[in-house]
């Protein structure tokens, strides 16, 4: 059972939570699709509750993991708003691309 | 029990687990045939072996030898990916159902459950809320009005539904205190029948509801809609041919099955005898070992019965009818049954 | 065992995110955002927290990307184009980004002290306590109040993603 054992440093977690919030910027940044763009906003909101479970791991903080449940309650209502806001900017611009809607622009 | 020991059993555990469920699904099929032919008056499939009883085994021979057409039109990974979504998902579920009591292999070894879990019933809510992608993607990929027509009923049926699924079994969860299945059914097993949560636990209400959820969840008639042929010819599968078709074919018989297995673990006592401790228990292994799964097959046969008496008796509804009953009636009672269930068990 | 299954998974989710981005048709991105939240799960359970593994399946794979698969099946979303715009945020965007990811690459390797992470080790080690019993302890004794508000937030959001998404006009329609 010693292949069961092996362990590694949480410190990669870390990481990865981290290369994945870079990668959802850089998606908000370079996708062009409204839709898109707001898959981004949940592949950073997914790295940070990573980064919460790991240091709930740390210090055997249960309040780390509720967190991540509230985070999670509040993104999917976020979502809800979100893609209703999505439907109705459609219906009314006819367009999902991000820099054919500037009707506020200066 | 060395590590390599472990895999073994698992392995063959799993190989014995999915060749099982395989071979139930291909029987299910013919029962709702059979069954449904006597509902109609007629005799149903009756030439392939005595009372057609190879009649899978040709189907399933048919379905592979069928030619394997894609239309040109289909967004084509995803069109080949939907239907391998929809089998694992119905597939998968297997892993979390216990048949039996633990500890009755060899090395004290989980003989009749495939990986005995504190989370099992969530696991199964998740693969059900999975489960929707293939029917899902499956129709927006055909490139077909009536597949993508089927498939977006199909998603809004289930999403809806699943909020009544869920919530009825909260008062089960509820009354065990616990999301593992053994433990669920453990707390109905002392008096048999009685205890059952359907009877004793005063679940019947949270029963009712989560048969109307699971026909919903299943695309079962009288919910059939994703699939209403007079209206949507096939619905989300009418773009599919020989192999890819029987795959879906293949998960839907699977998911009755499915919530076949969860109903009889929550409500109806699972691998428990429903005389309870009545009897005294034999010395016999043998007789231990088959008992449970005589049970839940006996179980799992007659919820499926049910399904197929429905399925025979009850017409299509309309669609606006249907979200109507999900969420203005299923909905509200599953709400009520919990306050019902958590001041009951208060008082208690 | 812990290795393998961490570099597996931790694969599946890198590559998941890096596919988000590169796919133009929003379907693909949602798939691919729907492996790296598989993924996560699996690492949840890996870090010992059952709960939010399967909460993450069943809320973000199982419901909000459903939502979002919806949607873009609903506007039948096509290919995005590629625009001015975009270029011209790009290299600003990238190198903020890359010296963000530096920094926090570099603190989190120069940290010490944090504990190995090993198998079957979660927040409790008593045998009979599971993850679920200390989580609901903790939210429906000491956090009730967040929890019942967060409840109110859900029902204003779903008031207002009906109420935004409706078409105007439905009520007159419907009365005829």
């Amino acid at each position: 059972m010693s292949l069961l054992n092996h362990a590694i440093p949480l410190n990669w977690y870390l990481l990865l939570s981290a290369v994945l919030f870079s990668l959802g910027v850089i998606g908000f940044l370079i996708k062009r699709n409204l839709i898109t763009v707001f898959m981004s906003i949940e592949l950073m909101l997914n790295a940070v509750n990573l980064t919460f479970v790991t240091f709930a791991y740390q210090w055997n903080a249960v309040k780390g993991q509720i967190f991540v449940f509230f985070v999670m309650m509040v993104a999917a209502a976020e979502a809800a708003v979100g893609l209703a806001i999505i439907i109705a900017v459609f219906r009314a611009r006819g367009t999902l691309a991000v820099d054919r809607i500037n009707l506020m622009k200066l | 029990m060395t590590l390599l020991e472990f895999v073994f059993w698992s392995l063959l555990k799993v190989a014995v687990a999915t060749v099982v469920m395989l071979m139930g699904i291909a029987y299910t099929v013919l029962l709702e045939r059979k069954l449904v032919g006597r509902i109609q008056n007629r005799w149903g499939p009756s030439r392939v072996g005595p009372f057609g009883l190879l009649q899978p085994l040709v189907d399933g021979a048919k379905s592979f030898l069928k030619e394997d057409l894609i239309p040109t039109a289909v967004y084509r990974p995803i069109y080949l990916l939907a239907p391998l979504i929809s089998l694992s998902c119905t597939l998968i579920f297997i892993a979390v159902v216990p048949f039996g009591p633990p500890n009755m292999g060899p090395h004290r070894f989980d003989l009749f459950e495939i990986s005995n879990i504190n989370i099992g019933l969530l696991v199964i809510l998740g693969l059900t809320s999975m489960g929707v992608y293939g029917v899902a993607l499956a129709g927006w990929s055909s490139n077909n009005k009536y597949s993508l027509l089927g498939s977006l009923r199909s998603s809004s049926q289930l999403i809806s539904y699943e909020l009544a699924l869920g919530l009825s079994l909260v008062g089960v969860v509820l009354r065990a205190g616990s999301l593992n299945l053994r433990t669920i059914v453990k707390q109905q097993a002392t008096l048999g029948m009685a205890t059952w949560n359907i009877f004793g636990g005063l679940q019947f209400i949270a029963f009712f509801i989560y048969l109307m959820a699971a026909f919903a969840e299943t695309n079962r008639s009288p919910f059939d809609l994703p699939e209403a042929e007079s209206e949507l010819v096939a619905g989300y599968h009418t773009e599919y041919s020989s192999m890819k078709f029987a795959m879906f074919f293949m998960a839907e018989y699977g998911n009755m099955i499915n919530v076949g297995c969860v109903a009889t673990l929550l409500f109806l006592g699972g691998w428990t005898s429903p005389f309870g401790d009545l009897f005294p228990q034999l010395q016999s292994t043998f007789i231990n070992l088959f008992a449970p799964i005589f049970w839940f097959v006996i179980k799992v046969l007659a919820f499926l019965c049910l399904y197929v008496w429905v399925r025979g008796t009850l017409p299509r509804f309309r669609y606006d009818q249907l979200m109507n009953f999900g969420w203005r009636f299923l909905l509200p009672l599953a709400i009520l049954n919990i306050v019902g269930t958590s001041l009951w068990l208060a008082f208690q | 065992m812990y290795l393998i299954l961490f570099i597996v998974f931790a694969g599946f989710c890198l590559a998941g995110a890096i596919n988000l981005l590169l796919q133009t048709h929003p379907i693909n991105s949602a798939l691919s955002l729907i492996v790296v939240m598989t993924s996560l799960a699996v690492l949840y359970l890996l870090l010992g927290a059952e709960f939010l593994a399967i909460a993450q399946i069943i809320v973000y794979a199982g419901a909000v990307m459903v939502l979002f698969t919806f949607v873009v099946m609903l506007l039948n979303a096509g290919r995005e184009e590629r625009t001015l715009g975009s270029r011209a945020a790009r290299p600003i965007g990238f190198t903020a980004v890359v010296v963000l990811l530096a920094v926090f690459a570099t603190v989190i390797l120069r940290v010490q002290g944090l504990n190995p992470a090993v198998l079957g080790h979660g927040l409790t080690n008593a045998p009979n306590q599971s993850n679920l019993v200390l989580l609901s302890q903790v939210l429906f004794h000491e956090l009730l109040l967040p929890f019942e508000v967060t409840s109110v937030l859900i029902l204003i959001a779903i008031l207002g993603a009906v109420a935004i998404a409706r078409r105007e006009g439905a009520e007159r329609t419907a009365e005829k």
